[in-house]
């Protein structure tokens, strides 16, 4: 037997070098990569050909063009005399913005509303089976248009009186608006004294962390934070004379002008895309907190912890190996669902860049790939540094 | 994995094999002909140019220019297929060849002549931006609008000469920029703005649209110059000479008095012109490639120019616009068409 094995592997040897099973993979990952990348050098040159024969513009000079627009939301200064690129800029931070704030708001609402739906108050609980499962079932596009047609339409014209917010503020239905903050001299300290206090109140939380492992005690970290960050700035604040003025909004003309506003385009998208994912996150942690086994919640409830307390330092940490992935799909969703701002005037990426930007310079292929590159990074980003979070809320198993 | 490998091989050698062809110079007028339709890109809904009834029918200015080239080509005014397009969507549908020609009250201007790759075929509109705002307001001139909101269509000229005339005449405003034109009128009609803003025959269209149209008040000042007309994609001389063609066609029929009345009696007409256009002397319709009556099918399908305008958006419809600029060359307007022969 070891005899005709060998002359066998003789055999072969002798046969050859393309008859080795390692050469011949090898052979055809190259030239699998080899076609692929000739695939994508022919799709590339072949589409610039095309758009070169049709006399379409091509290449990325336009992002220096005068973009000619004005824009109603930007939080970078921007006019119609500044260039495409800025305009590319203004409209990623407004995504930024409703995206990350959305972010926030659906997961405070998202946890509520799953904790809820198992309360044992029989109320509680039906009112957040009912708000999932019809929030879950209508298209995110109507949700949006509700909000902001069915809901702005009650709200009064300037011309007609605004209700007064108390505190110099009004509300109408061109918007929210609000007294700005004008920082005087002087109010840089108190920002330091936020900042130290941000600090400090890390500090306390590993210190606090470190002693618990020691000694089992607990420090009440929530409160001494608050009283960091928020107390003793105020402290500094009121020492130094209030260095704080306010720019009240002023009714001119056709608007009021001056203070600060909150669109109301802003506030139903972020209204709309929070709630609608709102609901999605509901069922994701309470299949999360049901997933986490029985006798976990009672081993808690006998050692003398409170339901409350169960919950939050027993079910709740075991339960977010469960929540964290399909989580992090629903924060992309959100930042994705961003883009349907362009049906309700808000102004993000999509409708500034992949709408005024590409019809005027009429540069359909440059313009989409931006975009979905852009959409791209948010979403590996996003993804990434919950990959990281997941990593280490892993429980270790011994 | 040798299996695997051959699989890999010949999926990708195929797909270089579809991608590698590259795509030849298609000639618009042959595509129409053996398909046996038009493709026309249109509006999605604006009273007078394009809109459709509760019945599907499509109907306006837009569509009867549509149902005229579809009369001059294929001698059949209803195999026409109406794709309806948005501002931002319609020049690549234009570009990518979804649709073949694209009369969807579009401004001719430099850039889309240029550099988006299509070319304009005329003018079947001389139109201008102006303002609505509604009465109660009180505002009486475009002068008095510093402040004011105004809700616009994203990706329009109507954009661009906004901020261009507030700018000129130092006075700011705050924009408000909507995909749709219904989601820009619901906001007006709502109050999110103060102003609205397009062409004027679109404001005119709205206006008359609302339960009151007297409530809104359209501003007199026209801050631009829109002249609307069909486009066609660069590098076709052929198909772009036929639309051309078609165009002037409705306008020569009109000077020489050809309505779609009369157009059977005009056939025995001795008048050397009238002869002349409708195909009955010379051979006027095979340099561009269509026969010789296309004319005949053409006012037999919509009528002439001022039928077309009449019964669209002048005195036979709701939006009674004056022909004003849109009057023939010789009755005061600047519509003026190269001879037919």
């Amino acid at each position: 037997m070891a005899v005709i094995a060998s002359d066998r592997g003789r055999r072969a040897a002798r046969a050859g070098f393309f008859y080795r099973p390692e050469v011949r993979q090898a052979i055809y990952q190259i030239i699998t990569v080899v076609a692929l990348v000739a695939l994508f050098y022919i799709l590339i040159t072949n589409t610039a050909a095309n758009l070169k024969r049709q006399n379409i513009a091509s290449g990325f000079g336009f992002i220096d063009r005068t973009a000619g627009f004005d824009v109603s939301q930007h939080l970078i200064d921007f006019d119609a005399s500044m260039t495409y690129g800025r305009a590319f800029l203004v409209g990623l931070l407004n995504t930024l913005l409703v995206a990350g704030l959305g972010i926030v708001l659906a997961t405070v609402i998202g946890f509520t509303v799953g904790i809820s739906r198992l309360s044992t108050n029989w109320l509680v609980a039906r009112l957040a089976t009912v708000y999932v499962e019809v929030i879950r079932n209508v298209p995110v596009l109507l949700q949006l248009f509700f909000w902001y047609f069915a809901v702005l339409k009650s709200l009064p014209e300037p011309r007609q009186g605004s209700y007064a917010i108390p505190g110099g503020g009004f509300l109408n239905v061109r918007g929210l608006y609000l007294p700005a903050p004008v920082p005087e001299p002087g109010f840089g300290t108190v920002a330091l004294a936020v900042l130290i206090g941000v600090v400090v109140s890390i500090a306390v939380y590993y210190f606090a962390r470190r002693r618990q492992m020691l000694t089992g005690q607990r420090f009440p970290v929530l409160w001494t934070s608050l009283a960091l960050i928020v107390l003793a700035p105020l402290g500094v604040f009121i020492a130094l004379g209030q260095p704080l003025g306010f720019d009240y909004p002023v009714f001119r003309g056709f608007n009021f002008q001056g203070g600060m506003v909150l669109q109301p385009e802003f506030v139903a998208l972020l209204l709309g895309l929070s709630i609608y994912t709102a609901s999605f996150i509901a069922e994701i942690v309470r299949s999360g907190i049901q997933g986490v086994s029985k006798g976990q919640k009672e081993a808690a409830l006998s050692i003398g912890l409170s339901k409350g307390q169960s919950l939050r330092l027993v079910v709740i940490p075991q339960a977010m190996r469960i929540i964290i992935p399909p989580l992090t799909s629903q924060f992309l969703n959100l930042t994705k669902n961003s883009s349907l701002g362009v049906a309700i005037a808000y102004p993000d990426l999509v409708s500034i860049w992949s709408g005024t930007v590409l019809n005027q310079t009429g540069q359909a292929v440059e313009v989409i790939l931006v975009t979905m590159g852009v959409y791209l990074s948010l979403s590996l980003l996003t993804s990434a540094f919950m990959n990281w979070f997941n990593s280490r809320m892993a429980l270790v198993e011994r | 994995m040798k299996r695997i490998g051959k699989l890999t091989i010949a999926g990708a050698v195929a797909l270089i094999g579809t991608a590698g062809v590259a795509s030849a110079q298609t000639k618009t007028l042959d595509t129409v002909k053996s398909r046996g339709s038009l493709t026309c890109g249109v509006n999605i809904g604006l009273a007078g140019f394009s809109q459709p009834d509760d019945k599907g029918n499509w109907t306006g200015l837009d569509v009867d220019y549509c149902k005229a080239i579809a009369a001059a080509v294929l001698g059949d005014a209803t195999k026409v297929k109406y794709v309806p397009t948005t501002a931002k969507e319609r020049f690549t549908a234009l570009q990518s060849g979804e649709i073949d020609v694209l009369i969807r009250n579009t401004t001719w201007t430099t850039a889309r002549d240029s550099s988006l790759g299509l070319i304009f075929a005329g003018v079947n509109y001389y139109d201008g931006q102006g303002f609505m705002v509604k009465k109660a307001l009180g505002v009486k001139t475009a002068k008095e609008l510093n402040g004011a909101t105004v809700c616009v269509q994203t990706g329009t000229t109507t954009e661009l000469n906004l901020a261009d005339y507030f700018k000129a005449n130092k006075m700011t405003y705050k924009p408000v920029v909507f995909e749709k034109l219904d989601e820009t009128v619901q906001a007006y009609l709502a109050g999110r703005c103060d102003v609205y803003t397009t062409d004027q025959s679109g404001l005119y269209s709205i206006r008359v649209q609302q339960p009151k149209p007297d409530d809104h008040v359209v501003l007199p000042e026209i801050i631009s110059k829109e002249p609307l007309g069909p486009s066609v994609r660069q590098g076709d001389d052929q198909w772009l000479t036929v639309v051309k063609w078609v165009h002037y066609a409705l306008l020569n029929a009109e000077e020489a008095g050809i309505t779609q009345a009369n157009v059977g009696e005009m056939l025995n007409s001795t008048n050397p012109e009238v002869k002349r256009i409708l195909g009955k002397d010379g051979e006027l319709g095979k340099g561009i490639g269509l026969g010789n009556d296309f004319v005949v099918n053409v006012v037999k399908a919509v009528g002439n120019y001022g039928e077309l305008f009449e019964r669209n958006v002048g005195t036979g419809s709701r939006l009674n616009i004056a022909r004003g600029l849109n009057n023939l060359w010789n009755k005061g307007g600047i519509q003026y068409a190269p001879p037919l022969r």
